[in-house]
């Protein structure tokens, strides 16, 4: 009975935040959806997605993601290798440049690839889907390279070496030995990238324009532009659903992934001639990763075609447009940096607190039982995507009872949902990995319940919490979806501010738009260094 | 015919395997013994083809195997602990090699089961690996070995995994097997009873280098050094005065160095060494008994069980069995 007390007491806080925060809004949005005004009507859900427009939007989505998905495996697993299994001058550093595009802010990565198209008079890129498939391929080659070559990296040879002995070929041991080995963790790859590409929205909202519309930016010119809320209910309906039933897949598919039982790392491997496919290949995708961002740094530093700092002295002056009105991009970034912090510490707090409740042993069945529904509630909110929490921020926490419309805290509320998953996922392995009999021979020893906590948890999970808590500030600071529905005018973030500039005419504004999103990829940027330095595994990947 | 030739092999700077030169007949098993990380497991994966060689060669049949791939070289590898395709059902394992080389389905399946008769485990083709015991996923990881008739078999420890009794049993079984097949084998352990049982021949070897080798008699008997002795299995190492005193005892001629085997002493009225006993306790094949003999010192002795049989405190007498001591590093 007491465990249960103490276990209902540690789920209390989570529970309240992420029903006012979470169950709120999405079932408000749902509401929305079914029932318009009062009434019960979820014809008129059937009747938004039979529109020929949603069906166009739908099946962009569908094909855009899957083709780019099928691109960033096919370049992802030849680096992955070449990352993780071979011994090279530069490989930690070439590691952490990889890293760069996933937690560049989704709305950089739309105006680098604007930039490359510019620049280098890829004119004909500029009203097709491939510049999207290309971004979206930039985007997520890290979450591959990551899940997949860690992986690898702890893959133990030696049943490679067997085959080998028995006279496979390295392309047959690849193909027998290796891929059933990794199968789980490009599985689980696969269906995240999908996920990503499938929901991407500020890479879309920028390349795509009014033309190229995947569901999540319809939602968003639904609700901004066309003020058509019941429509964009019934696709963020659609979209809760699918992405749910993915992300069972997913989870499924992680269950009984990779058959090898034991593992040990062996020492990365030089590099030998039958690896040069794989070598040029990963050449490949790092030229695709430093094309677009060069391009950018570059195009930020250049005015009227000659090398000028005015973009960035700019930064500092107040907008040329009434829009904007009269923000600096410099108070955005003040703005940006205290909403990431406000929103990483919210994540670590309600994170940190999931991830104890859903790992520690159940004594009981009823315990058990309570555990494993509170551990499904608590992944939901992986489940929604951004724009579908912001949206439903936006329709309900604006009633009487539950007024969060005027507050400094909901911007980073929203950025704390979209990042605590992350954080769950960073701290909730080690914490199982944590064998329980260390506590019981802590407490055998004499140690209280928070001795206990600080002497064998803490002592080993300090660390991977330091690298959530940085990667959580690296995507609130990047994040644009959630965000872009309820950012308050008068105090937006820096994202926010650079798409506001890309949608207004001048040289000088979109000049500020490069200046503005090299400002915000190097401070997320030096924050994912911090995090790589300490060496956490596993993060970032899937 | 495979012969090593002052092989060196390196990680970074430091030498796992230095110049060691060895030869092992076809149709011989060669154990190679020494503790761990003495070099024993690289060099039997420079054999394999999966570490480079810094220097010396290995020749098979008088071929020089530099650059030959592994999978080019004709041998099979057997880990400690099997290392089986836990994808893949147990039939599907032991066909491995067989699918490679493009045998014809029928042959196949009659190679599977007649191997997997072999090693004990008819009827065994369709189940997964997981559901296998540590022994029979070893039979498993053998028949595969065995499927294409390698030339040379590389056995990295192979019974280390095992318990005691199934070690035993799985040792004769493979000491049957691979001299019924007339296989060619290089073994590597650190354990003497599993060489023993396996092997024809045993090299010693230690911090990378060869200490000794030759046939399991040569070696057993003529432990070059006192710590090659000990890794034998020798009880107790005696040098100087003492191991004069014993081989006296023994009615050896001679001085030196002697190596004891805990039953080289035993209680007898009539024996011509005293001394008085510290402990003893019973086994169930004898009384096992610490002695602190006059000149000496400490040592292991045993006496029959039994009514007479001597307590703590007692003085014994003792008589030396010549066939149970080494003189050490002589021949």
């Amino acid at each position: 009975m007491r465990r249960l007390l103490t276990l209902a007491g540690l789920a209390a806080g989570p529970l309240l935040v992420l029903g006012v925060f979470f169950v709120l809004p999405v079932s408000g949005m749902l509401g929305e959806g079914i029932w318009p005004g009062g009434d019960f009507s979820p014809g008129a859900v059937l009747d938004v997605l039979a529109r020929p427009r949603t069906h166009r939007v739908l099946w962009f989505t569908v094909w855009s993601a899957g083709l780019a998905c099928a691109l960033t495996l096919l370049l992802g697993i030849p680096a992955a290798y070449v990352l993780y299994r071979l011994r090279f001058p530069g490989r930690g550093l070439l590691r952490a440049f990889f890293l760069v595009p996933f937690v560049l802010p989704t709305v950089v990565v739309g105006i680098a690839f604007t930039q490359l198209i510019e620049q280098w008079g890829l004119g004909f890129l500029d009203d097709s889907p491939w510049a999207i498939i290309a971004a979206m391929v930039f985007f997520n080659l890290a979450v591959v390279v990551r899940t997949v070559g860690t992986t690898w990296e702890s893959l133990d040879p030696r049943p490679g070496e067997a085959a080998a002995a028995l006279g496979a070929t390295p392309w047959r041991v690849f193909c027998t030995v290796t891929v059933p080995a990794l199968r789980g963790s490009m599985i689980s790859a696969a269906t995240v990238v999908f996920l990503f590409c499938a929901t991407a929205f500020g890479v879309v909202l920028v390349l795509g324009g009014l033309r190229y519309a995947t569901v999540e930016t319809e939602i968003y010119l639904l609700t901004t532009n066309l003020l058509d809320l019941q429509a964009a209910a019934a696709l963020c309906l659609l979209q809760l659903l699918v992405v749910t039933l993915l992300l069972y897949a997913a989870h499924r598919s992680r269950a009984q992934a990779s058959p090898t039982l034991d593992r040990r790392t062996p020492s990365p491997q030089r590099i030998r001639r039958g690896d040069l496919p794989a070598v040029v290949v990963t050449t490949l995708v790092l030229a695709l990763v430093v094309i677009p961002i060069a391009s950018l740094v570059i195009g930020s530093f250049t005015v009227d075609d000659g090398w000028s700092l005015a973009n960035y002295r700019n930064l500092d002056r107040l907008g040329t447009s009434d829009q904007l009105e009269a923000i600096r991009v410099t108070d955005a970034l003040v703005n940006s940096l205290r909403t990431a912090f406000d929103a990483t510490w919210i994540a670590l707090l309600v994170g940190g607190l999931v991830a104890i409740i859903v790992t520690r042993r159940s004594h009981t069945g009823t315990e058990r039982r309570l555990r494993g529904v509170l551990d499904g509630f608590f992944m939901l909110p992986l489940g929604v995507s951004a724009v579908t929490l912001g949206f439903g921020f936006l329709i309900t926490l604006d009633q009487p009872t539950v007024n969060f419309r005027d507050s400094p805290m909901l911007v980073p509320m929203a950025q704390a949902l979209v990042a605590m998953p992350l954080v769950v996922r960073t701290i909730a392995p080690v914490l199982a990995g944590i064998d329980d009999r260390q506590r019981q021979a802590a407490a055998s020893l004499g140690a209280g319940p928070l001795r206990t906590v600080v002497s064998i948890d803490l002592a080993v999970v300090w660390k991977p919490l330091l690298a959530a808590a940085g990667f959580a500030f690296a995507v609130s600071l990047g994040e644009f979806g959630a965000t872009s529905f309820i950012s308050r005018s008068d105090h937006p973030t820096l994202p926010v501010v650079i798409f506001q500039l890309l949608g207004q005419p001048g040289q000088d504004n979109y000049g500020m738009a490069l200046a503005a999103s090299v400002v915000l990829a190097v401070t997320t940027g030096l924050v994912m260094l911090a995090v790589e330095r300490l060496r956490v595994p596993g993060v970032g990947g899937f | 015919m495979l012969s090593i030739e002052g092989v060196t092999v390196t990680y970074g700077s430091v030498p796992a395997v230095d110049g060691v030169t060895l030869e092992i007949a076809t149709g011989d098993v060669l154990a190679v013994l020494g503790p761990s990380g003495c070099g024993k497991s690289t060099l039997l994966r420079a054999v394999a083809g999966l570490e480079p060689l810094l220097s010396g060669r290995i020749l098979h049949d008088g071929g020089d195997l530099r650059g030959v791939p592994t999978h080019k070289r004709g041998f099979a590898l057997m880990f400690q602990d099997g290392q089986l395709f836990g994808h893949q059902s147990v039939g599907a394992n032991v066909a491995y090699a067989l699918r490679i080389r493009h045998t014809p389905r029928g042959r196949t399946r009659e190679r599977v089961s007649e191997l997997l008769e072999l090693v004990g485990l008819g009827g065994y083709g369709e189940r997964a690996p997981a559901t296998l015991s540590g022994g029979e996923r070893q039979r498993v990881a053998l028949a595969r070995a065995l499927a294409v008739e390698p030339s040379l078999l590389l056995l990295d420890e192979p019974l280390s995994a095992l318990d005691k009794t199934l070690r035993e049993r799985l040792a004769e079984d493979l000491r049957g097997i691979l001299t019924e097949a007339g296989t060619t084998a290089l073994l590597v352990t650190h354990d003497h009873e599993e060489a023993f049982a396996v092997a024809d021949r045993m090299a010693l070897m230690r911090a990378g280098r060869l200490v000794q080798d030759g046939t399991l008699g040569e070696v057993w008997e003529h432990p070059v050094d006192a710590e090659a002795a000990s890794f034998l299995g020798y009880a107790s190492v005696l040098e100087g005065a003492a191991a004069a005193k014993v081989l006296t005892a023994a009615g050896l001629p001679g001085a030196g160095v002697v190596a004891l085997r805990r039953s080289a002493l035993r209680v007898s009225g009539a024996g011509p060494l005293r001394g008085v006993v510290l402990s003893s306790r019973l086994t169930p094949e004898t009384l096992r008994l610490d002695v602190d003999v006059e000149g000496l010192g400490p040592l292991g002795a045993v006496a029959a069980g039994g009514d007479k049989s001597p307590g703590v405190g007692e003085v014994v007498h003792l008589e030396v069995d010549p066939e149970r001591l080494a003189v050490v590093g002589r021949r």
